[in-house]
């Protein structure tokens, strides 16, 4: 049966097959210790653990092993070439190590993920549209926007793990990524998860927030075990892809790529390749705690079993505050590798702009407690966390007024991937700037779980991410696949997508001022919330809609796209000196680096000598790996 | 080029001038209740009068490069290669730096005079919270009510504590707000400014009727307060 050989249909029979295998043995010894057979919590717990094992079984993550172990030769040892190949469509729904096609099942998860994240929230912000219950139950209500956020995260994860494992090889003049199977294993733990978030809804959602602060999410309905359960495993995706990124940029570049002649768009992805292999652990940790407190009746945050609560807190955003820099600092990135070569000047400051991400990174890992002004800390710990919190503007201002100067004088184009950066900067601009008074204690005091905030991280989160990912997937588009999108549907979407943007979260500001609590379903009439709260939810729509186009768009340009050549916009980063899409192993030989990786207006003034063809069958060591 | 600087500086002085008049001028914050909150609302004028200036400054940069410096058509040289300017790196460096002690120093300071307990006179009052309702003891009344109810410019401390899950106290009008977490005591400190009614609401997603954790909050004069006490003794 040709189904069957598709990687993906076996991990999925496989995981079936798992779970109820680890159902069934969690009933087992209930029985046998004398319980009730059946318990909800337990039972799905280790049925999902035991899902993904068996999954990744039936995918064939451990193959290699077992294939060892018999010592039998591996066949396909990697991606070498000189076996047979397979069609090409197929390879995307197996495990297949190549990063290309790991970047490419990354983006196009992430991209279903974002589209049910944001259809959950377009359904609870018709709720919301006016004062009064419409048609949502206040516990759906509360599902949905607590999912929208998590699964929002679990995207965002996704699309930065496929622009850095696209791009970093490419950039740095790599085969591939340092552990390739290591890679296909950090995509292919996500499906699993993926089920456990959708299964998280029909299995009673939850009503904590994507935040899961204990005691409520102790005693959240069972869906709230799922949501903790495929966070979890999503963060081993990111703490593997954290060790893949960091190795890879560390051994494998290309020789004469010194640190200073890399792109910034990897020097972003270190920055952020530190914090999920650092930070991660913290999230993970207080999640699990949070699931054995639920499944064993441990107290860790339980007052009257002599926990705190809010330790959680502290372990909780000791991640989740590195993590907003984990989404965007690899946006930054791609808005440095973009706006040099649509302005055909060199990025302005290239030794401070790279700097700077690790400046933010570095920055960012102290500033934790900003989250937790009112949430009852030493009263005294406020003032150093403002004082960190405030100074993490100062890196980023830097990566702001480089941008700017960078586009001075320069000779400007506004192709469709320039269009999104340009909006991106403004959004993470306003961002930026509505962040600072919420790192000032006493403003923070207003403004903290009302609107404000949730007008402020989307602005950094469209901004650092959501605009400049659109841009990368205009401005990347032909290399991946050799073809062009069509540029007029994409500056339709720009149009739309920028209007809806400032439509739905510029009266997000005024909202949280005049008394909208973040998280609620219904809101008092009496405050005259009504209007703003509609124009909102109007604007939700008709960033709905670009999303709609942009999918139009990706859709036909895949199917139906103009030919590509190998470099459209000129630029000069390495990977546009491959032919479009590139070769099964990026470089047939190492390309030596020889120059800064912007170097425009310099005529003659190189970034790589390519290797010319006929010098890669002389070349005998193979790999440089 | 000095052209282009001196018409850049020009719009931006006109920009960030009309910035800070309407960050003056528009009425965004609600009706102010309480000392506390005055404090807030005077840091929030001078971040938005900074903010002002900042985003002129970016955008009006932004928008002037997009349109005089635009690639003509069919011009495939390739821009000026100057990528560096140590004084404009080290001023965008610097200036950020000390608008970011001066707002952290100016924070501190305020969060202090927001905090601080009075000489004499202050009232307690003990806020219990639990889904999804709100009570209030006050001890030196002896009375417990659903009613928050205050004296004008008689300050209170808030000691918030919860029976399940976490809540937030947060009365808008009075601004500054703090969690009410279980098993332990919060504090907050409001001198009430203004007689009026207003609502207190819970801001910290506690389950499925969250938005319905209101109380109601009444900031009477002395005499109205006493006679206020004794309606909730009586009942």
């Amino acid at each position: 049966m040709a189904i069957f050989s598709l990687g993906v249909i076996r991990g999925l029979i496989f995981g079936v097959i798992g779970a109820a295998a680890g159902m069934g043995l969690t009933m087992l010894v209930r029985i046998l210790a004398g319980m009730a057979a059946w318990k909800a919590g337990p039972a799905t717990a280790v049925g999902s653990l035991t899902g993904l094992l068996l999954f990744l079984m039936g995918m064939g993550a451990f193959s290699h092993w077992f294939k060892f172990r018999a010592e039998k030769p591996e066949e396909e040892a990697d991606s070498r070439g000189n076996k047979p190949e397979p069609p090409r469509w197929r390879r995307y729904f197996g495990y297949d190590t190549n990063h290309k096609v790991i970047a490419v099942q990354y983006m196009v998860t992430s991209f279903l993920v974002m589209i049910v994240a944001g259809v959950y929230q377009l359904i609870a912000r018709m709720e919301t549209a006016q004062p009064g219950i419409q048609f949502l139950n206040p516990g759906t209500y509360n599902s949905l926007i607590s999912l929208h956020g998590i699964m929002m995260l679990g995207a965002v994860l996704l699309g930065i793990s496929g622009m850095m494992n696209y791009l970093i090889p490419l950039m740095i003049g790599a085969r591939d990524m340092a552990f390739p199977r290591l890679n296909a294993l950090s995509y292919w733990i996500v499906p699993p998860a993926l089920i456990l978030f959708l299964l998280s809804l029909p299995m009673g959602g939850f009503d904590t927030g994507w935040t899961a602060y204990p005691p409520l999410s102790a005693k959240a309905p069972l869906g709230m075990q799922f949501m903790l359960l495929a966070f979890y495993i999503v963060g081993w995706s990111s703490i593997l892809g954290g060790i893949n990124f960091l190795t890879t940029i560390f051994k494998l570049r290309a020789p004469g790529m010194t640190l200073f002649r890399m792109p910034i768009f990897v020097w972003a992805s270190m920055a952020t390749a530190i914090l999920q292999l650092i930070f991660t652990q913290f999230v993970g940790i207080s999640f699990l705690m949070v699931l054995l407190e639920r499944l064993l009746g441990l107290g860790f945050f339980d007052p009257e079993k002599g926990g705190k609560v809010i330790l959680f807190q502290h372990l909780f955003w000791t991640y989740s505050h590195p993590a907003v820099y984990i989404f965007v600092l690899p946006g930054l990135g791609v808005i440095s590798e973009i706006i040099p070569v649509f302005s055909r000047k060199p990025l302005f400051s290239y030794h401070a702009v790279a700097l700077s991400s690790l400046g933010i990174a570095f920055g960012g890992a102290f500033v934790w407690g900003h989250h937790m002004f009112s949430a009852g800390m030493e009263s005294w710990m406020r003032i150093p966390f403002m004082f960190t919190t405030l100074l993490v503007a100062v890196p980023t201002g830097v990566k702001i007024f480089s941008w700017l100067a960078t586009m001075w004088q320069g000779k400007i184009s506004l192709d469709t991937p320039m269009l999104f950066v340009l909006s991106a900067i403004v959004i993470f601009l306003v961002g930026g700037i509505t962040g600072v008074p919420q790192g000032v204690v006493p403003v923070d005091l207003y403004l903290t779980d009302t609107y404000w905030i949730v007008g402020h991280f989307h602005h950094t989160l469209f901004g650092g991410f959501v605009f400049p990912m659109m841009a990368a997937v205009y401005f990347w588009f032909p290399k991946v696949t050799g073809k062009r999108l069509s540029e007029g549907w994409g500056k339709v979407q720009w149009a739309l997508m920028t209007a809806g943007f400032f439509v739905t979260y510029e009266p997000m500001f005024w909202l949280g001022f005049n008394g909208m609590r973040r998280r609620v379903a219904d809101y008092d009439p009496a405050l005259g919330l009504g209007t703003m709260n509609m124009v909102t939810t109007i604007g939700g729509f008709i960033i709905g809609l670009a999303v709609l186009i942009f999918f139009i768009n990706f859709v036909m340009g895949i199917w139906r796209g103009r030919p590509a050549s190998a470099n459209p916009w000129r630029s000069r980063t390495l990977e546009w000196q491959v032919s479009s899409p590139p070769p099964e192993e990026n470089f047939s030989a190492p390309p030596q680096i020889v120059g800064p990786p912007y170097g425009y207006g310099r005529p003659g003034f190189n970034h790589a000598i390519m290797p010319a063809a006929a010098e890669v069958k002389t070349d005998g060591k193979g790999s440089h790996a | 080029m000095k052209k282009h600087f001196l018409v850049l500086a020009l719009l931006v002085s006109i920009v960030s001038a009309v910035f800070v008049f309407l960050t003056l001028k528009l009425r965004y914050l609600p009706v102010l209740a309480s000392t506390q909150g005055r404090t807030i609302d005077h840091l929030i004028l001078v971040l938005f009068s900074i903010a002002s200036v900042i985003m002129a400054v970016c955008l009006v940069t932004l928008v002037y490069s997009v349109v005089a410096f635009r690639r003509r058509r069919g011009d495939m040289e390739d821009g000026p290669s100057w990528s560096e300017h140590t004084a404009a790196e080290t001023l965008w460096t610097l200036i950020p730096l000390a608008i970011v002690i001066y707002l952290s120093v100016y924070g501190g300071v305020s969060l202090k005079r927001m905090i601080r307990a009075p000489d004499t006179g202050e009232m307690e009052v003990r806020v219990l919270s639990q889904q999804f309702s709100w009570r209030f003891e006050y001890p030196e009344q002896k009375i417990t009510t659903s009613e928050l109810g205050l004296v004008v410019n008689r300050p209170v401390v808030f000691k918030l504590t919860s029976k399940d899950v976490i809540h937030s106290f947060w009365v808008p009008e009075f601004r500054t707000k703090e969690d009410a977490v279980p098993g332990m005591e919060t504090m907050l400190r409001v001198t009430p400014v203004r007689v009026g009614s207003y609502k207190l609401l819970c801001a910290e997603l506690c389950g499925i009727a969250h938005s319905y954790m209101v109380a109601p909050v009444r900031v009477m004069s002395r005499e109205e307060f006493d006679k206020w006490v004794e309606q909730q003794r009586s009942r």
